[in-house]
């Protein structure tokens, strides 16, 4: 990193050494907004750069719309279809146009976050179980309050439904909601963990290469193989996650599934 | 751990809700109006293309169907000409055996009559001979000649004998 480490958070200027040190947040530019700290950080710049590309993939890369698409408008439809598809597919309906932005850019986010942070010297915001969570508890919250809008008092029946025999309520309630309340820990972990212990195992292994010198071949070898891996994960840990968020969704919308 | 340091949590949520909500009103506004547009204009090329071909295929039917229709037309038309030529042509020639049939028949009636005629003029100038030639022959028998009419008679009757 170019700029130095302010060292707010304690996390001091002597690099990289440790495996987990890749993770720190260093503060580029101090901004204090009335006593709440929003610095502009190495996760606040990743997230930039990930919206610039996004929008650059989105307009640029659409180019001028042609009818035979190149690669890069290619991706792009793709991603736009997969996502239309996965809507279409889970939660149906005209309802699904209305989650449209939002899923497609949590995606995209996600998909781009997790892609960008690859690339050696780059950070990976979602690897911070804050940011994930925050997302986890948005999706959490937003489709709470959809199914109370949509069934009001009904909403309380997906805790325990129709057809169940009463004395079954007081295992079956408890059960289903903390399976409920477990949904924005398990969202948000999963990707989180998943990004934390790929970059780390990376981390570990790419000291070996300097430590056991000609010997690093090995490592270095595993390593081009874990990146492979870790880019799938990148991929798959974008997708798993939206499409738990369509199916928190349709589950909203339909209460019994 | 990096990610328990509570510190660090305000800013990576404020730019996070900051970048996030700046990405979704692009991506609302101007990127996936855009991306729609085009897969939709692709949609609409492409059914419109398929629909020119289905009327393409029309017209190439209808146009198949014209042909056929104006070839049977020219067949049984074709077939009418033969038919009406065959028609005046055996008129024709009906007619032409009909007029050389009739002027047979006259001519053959002509020849007929004239051979009647000969032969009665040969019977006539017979009789007229076989009297004058019993006359002349009763003179030198007899000495006198019977007249012409008892000649006559007698040949006719002895003519009418011998038929």
């Amino acid at each position: 990193m170019a700029t130095t480490d302010n060292g707010a958070a304690g996390h001091n200027g002597d690099a990289h050494h440790g495996p987990l040190d890749q993770f720190a947040i260093n503060r580029y530019v101090e901004i204090d907004l009335g006593g709440f700290d929003a610095s502009f950080t190495n996760s606040a710049l990743m997230m930039c750069v990930t919206v610039i590309v996004i929008t650059l993939l989105t307009t640029l890369g659409m180019g001028r719309g042609r009818m035979v698409p190149g690669r890069i408008q290619s991706i792009v439809e793709l991603s736009y279809e997969m996502i239309a598809r996965m809507l279409g597919d889970i939660v149906g309906g005209r309802g699904a146009q209305k989650f449209f932005p939002f899923v497609f850019s949590l995606f995209m986010f996600l998909l781009l976050g997790n892609v960008l942070g690859l690339i050696p010297y780059s950070f990976t915001f979602t690897s911070h179980i804050i940011v994930t969570l925050a997302f986890a508890l948005v999706v959490f919250v937003g489709v709470t309050i959809l199914a109370i809008v949509i069934h009001k008092h009904r909403f309380l029946t997906f805790f325990l439904p129709p057809g169940v025999p009463l004395w079954m309520a007081p295992l079956l309630v408890p059960i289903e909601v903390v399976s409920y309340m477990a949904r924005p820990i398990s969202l948000s972990v999963r990707l989180f963990a998943n990004m934390m212990a790929g970059h780390s195992i990376l981390h570990v292994f790419g000291a070996f290469v300097f430590v056991l010198s000609f010997a690093g071949v090995l490592p270095f070898a595993f390593i081009v193989a874990l990146y492979g891996l870790e880019l799938l994960v990148a991929v798959l840990q974008a997708y798993v996650f939206t499409i738990l968020t369509c199916l928190y969704i349709r589950d909203a919308i339909e209460l019994h599934h | 751990m990096p990610q328990l340091e509570m510190g660090d949590y305000a800013p990576q949520i404020f730019w996070l809700v900051v970048t996030f909500v700046a990405l979704m009103v692009i991506m609302w506004s101007v990127g996936l109006p855009r991306i729609r547009r085009v897969i939709e204009a692709r949609e609409a090329k492409i059914s419109e293309d398929l629909a020119e071909a289905e009327s393409a295929k029309g017209r190439a039917e209808d146009a198949l169907k014209a042909y056929e229709e104006a070839l049977a037309d020219a067949r049984s038309r074709a077939h009418g000409v033969l038919a009406e030529t065959h028609a005046k042509l055996a008129a024709e020639a009906d007619a032409l055996r009909a007029e050389l049939d009739a002027d047979l028949a006259a001519k053959a009636a002509t020849a007929e009559e004239r051979i009647q005629e000969t032969r009665e003029a040969a019977l006539a100038s017979l009789r007229d001979v076989a009297g004058d030639v019993a006359r002349a022959a009763t003179e030198r028998l007899v000495g006198a000649a019977p007249s012409e009419a008892a000649a006559r008679a007698a040949v006719e009757a002895s003519m009418g004998e011998g038929r």
